[in-house]
């Protein structure tokens, strides 16, 4: 909002921006230029401008992998985005059924399950990750993807931002579908669910994120390599006890931890903001 | 608020609902009832049988020095973290409604640090501070100053917090903006009119109208300080040195997993549950409040 000239305070204006955007991507910006150099150049001399081993460095991270973790950095993003999208999908899924239930039918326990979904909005894994971890052992899900997955897909903000979606569908729609002879799920799948498409795709990109970011759950439960999700394997190339740690390709690695996440943020801007600003979350 | 009409069915809502709630049921709600009860149980030093101790293990977590210092340690963290979001969010959004060009440029490049992990964001901070290869550390190191967060409790807690802080600086921009721009144009011109400048017309009016999306922020910010941040923790200080960065919840990870001290990491479990429904419940009164504005 401008209501009077002041050319002064238009150049400070633009100054701090600037200088905002630049101290907020400075790491990231040091983090690609490390990417791209040799060990020793990191080491010696703090390198400021890209160098010339960004291939070599990308190329060796994705398929052969850093030292002592046992997994390529192309396997763990696999697993990243299995993760990722098993969370996305199955919260979006389960939240569109309970919604709909809670929104269009009468029955008796409907406000015991209702009230049962939000208290999950007040257990977060941190807070129960002992007991958590034991049934997750004893359903034999440790070191399984259904074991990254199930235990993240409760999902209060999801089912309350369907539910409140379907409160403003108007009443004529379902009353026409009726007189029609429609049942239930077909009013569910030919009605609502295209309906509901900004407001999945919002929620879409803030769970993808939500998803892919997981570390503290998928470190108590992987042990086997082979479902390292990335971010569990950037920490381990970090503890190298006595050694050198290699820089470059824990550099690479997390250039490519960031991508997914920070490219659907800036491609789905209007969703993303959108999910942010409905969810609140 | 209650839909006029309604399907009839007995079994399908049911089965709608019973995804959902099964996850809820084995996910959420038992592990939470068992914490409860391992919470007030003591187990022999070979694991092999337990007995109920009444409130012991609270008793012996508020009376640690441990405990309480990580209590401090947390509170500390989470009001730096959120006082630097906050007021960093804030300038930047005011700049970003007053600049008309780029406006939306400027957005792109403050908001996309959302999407990075807490645990990647203590990564990249940890890289820059690292006292052997940290270009900053480095610096810091000519003009005098000895950086080594890993020796220096001070310099850990700057650290983390600014790791933390980093990633949310985003967040709370996104909600200070929107919130900016929700204010009517006229306001702002009634003002100018009568001759108040910039500076008054932001602390008088902007500031004001403001205050139920900082209070909001406010909640979130210390609510994501005190359970999101294991990963920014894990990364750079692990705790440390000497329990200076210990935050609640990796304190938790650490006695329940490396410590295997069952009963206390269960108290200590059921006191952060008291902790998110006491903030849940102020965080809904402020956005009922939101509402009614």
């Amino acid at each position: 909002m401008m209501v009077e000239h002041r050319p002064a305070l238009t150049v400070i204006t633009h100054a701090a921006l600037i200088l905002g955007a630049a101290v907020l991507a400075f790491p990231i910006y040091v983090t690609f230029v490390a990417s791209t150099h040799t060990l020793e150049a990191i080491t010696k001399s703090f390198p400021l401008l890209p160098g010339g081993h960004l291939i070599e460095n990308y190329l060796r991270a994705l398929t052969v992998g850093p030292r002592d973790v046992g997994a390529t950095v192309g396997t763990m993003m696999l697993n990243s985005l299995i993760m990722a999208l098993g969370i996305t999908c199955g919260k979006i899924f389960i939240s569109l059924l309970a919604a709909f239930a809670i929104v269009y039918f009468r029955f008796r326990l409907r406000m015991v399950f209702f009230w049962m979904i939000f208290i999950t909005l007040m257990l977060p894994v941190e807070v129960r990750i002992l007991p958590t971890y034991k049934v997750a052992a004893d359903l034999k899900l440790l070191d399984s993807y259904g074991g990254l997955i199930f235990p993240l897909i409760a999902s209060a903000t999801a089912t309350f931002l369907f539910r409140q979606f379907f409160m403003t569908v108007p009443d004529e729609l379902c009353e026409a579908h009726r007189i029609d002879g429609g049942g239930p799920m077909r009013f569910f799948f030919d009605i609502l669910l295209p309906m509901s498409r900004t407001s999945i795709a919002a929620l879409f990109v803030i769970l993808f994120i939500y998803g892919w970011n997981q570390y503290l759950w998928p470190l108590l439960i992987t042990s086997d390599q082979k479902y390292y999700t990335l971010l569990i394997g950037i920490k381990r190339m970090l503890d190298v006890g006595e050694g050198q740690a290699e820089w470059q390709i824990i550099m690479a690695s997390t250039i490519l931890a960031m991508l997914p996440p920070v490219l659907v943020v800036i491609f789905m801007q209007k969703q993303f903001i959108r999910g942010m600003t409905e969810t609140e979350k | 608020m209650e839909k006029r009409v309604v399907f009839r069915n007995k079994v399908l809502p049911y089965l709608l609902v019973a995804p959902q709630i099964l996850v809820t049921l084995v996910f959420f709600i038992w592990p939470a009832a068992q914490a409860l009860v391992q919470s007030f149980l003591q187990e022999d030093a070979f694991g092999t049988s337990s007995a109920f101790v009444w409130f012991d293990n609270f008793v012996e977590i508020f009376t640690s020095e441990e405990y309480l210092g990580s209590f401090r340690v947390t509170l500390v963290f989470s009001f730096a973290v959120a006082a630097i979001a906050l007021s960093v969010a804030l300038l930047l959004a005011v700049m970003a409604d007053r600049a008309l060009r780029g406006a939306t440029a400027y957005k792109t490049l403050i908001i996309w640090p959302y999407a990075v992990a807490p645990v990647v964001a203590g990564v990249l901070w940890f890289f820059l501070f690292n006292p052997t290869v940290g270009m900053v550390a480095f610096f810091l190191k000519k003009f005098g100053v000895e950086w080594n967060h890993t020796l220096n409790g001070g310099q850990a807690m700057t650290l983390v917090v600014v790791a933390a802080a980093w990633r949310e600086i985003s967040y709370n921009f996104l909600f200070f903006l929107a919130g900016l721009q929700a204010i009517p144009g006229s306001f702002i011109e009634a003002a100018a009119i009568d001759g108040a400048g910039p500076w008054r017309r932001f602390w008088s009016i902007a500031f004001p109208l403001l205050s139920p999306t900082a209070f909001f922020l406010i909640v979130v910010n210390i609510v994501y300080a005190f359970f999101d941040t294991f990963g920014v923790i894990h990364a750079i200080t692990r705790g440390g040195p000497n329990y200076a960065t210990n935050i609640l919840v990796y304190k938790v990870f650490n006695d329940g997993f490396i410590n295997l001290d069952l009963g206390g990491s269960a108290a200590q479990s059921v006191v952060l549950m008291a902790v998110v429904i006491a903030l849940t419940v102020v965080q809904f009164r402020f956005i009922e409040r939101k509402v009614h504005y």
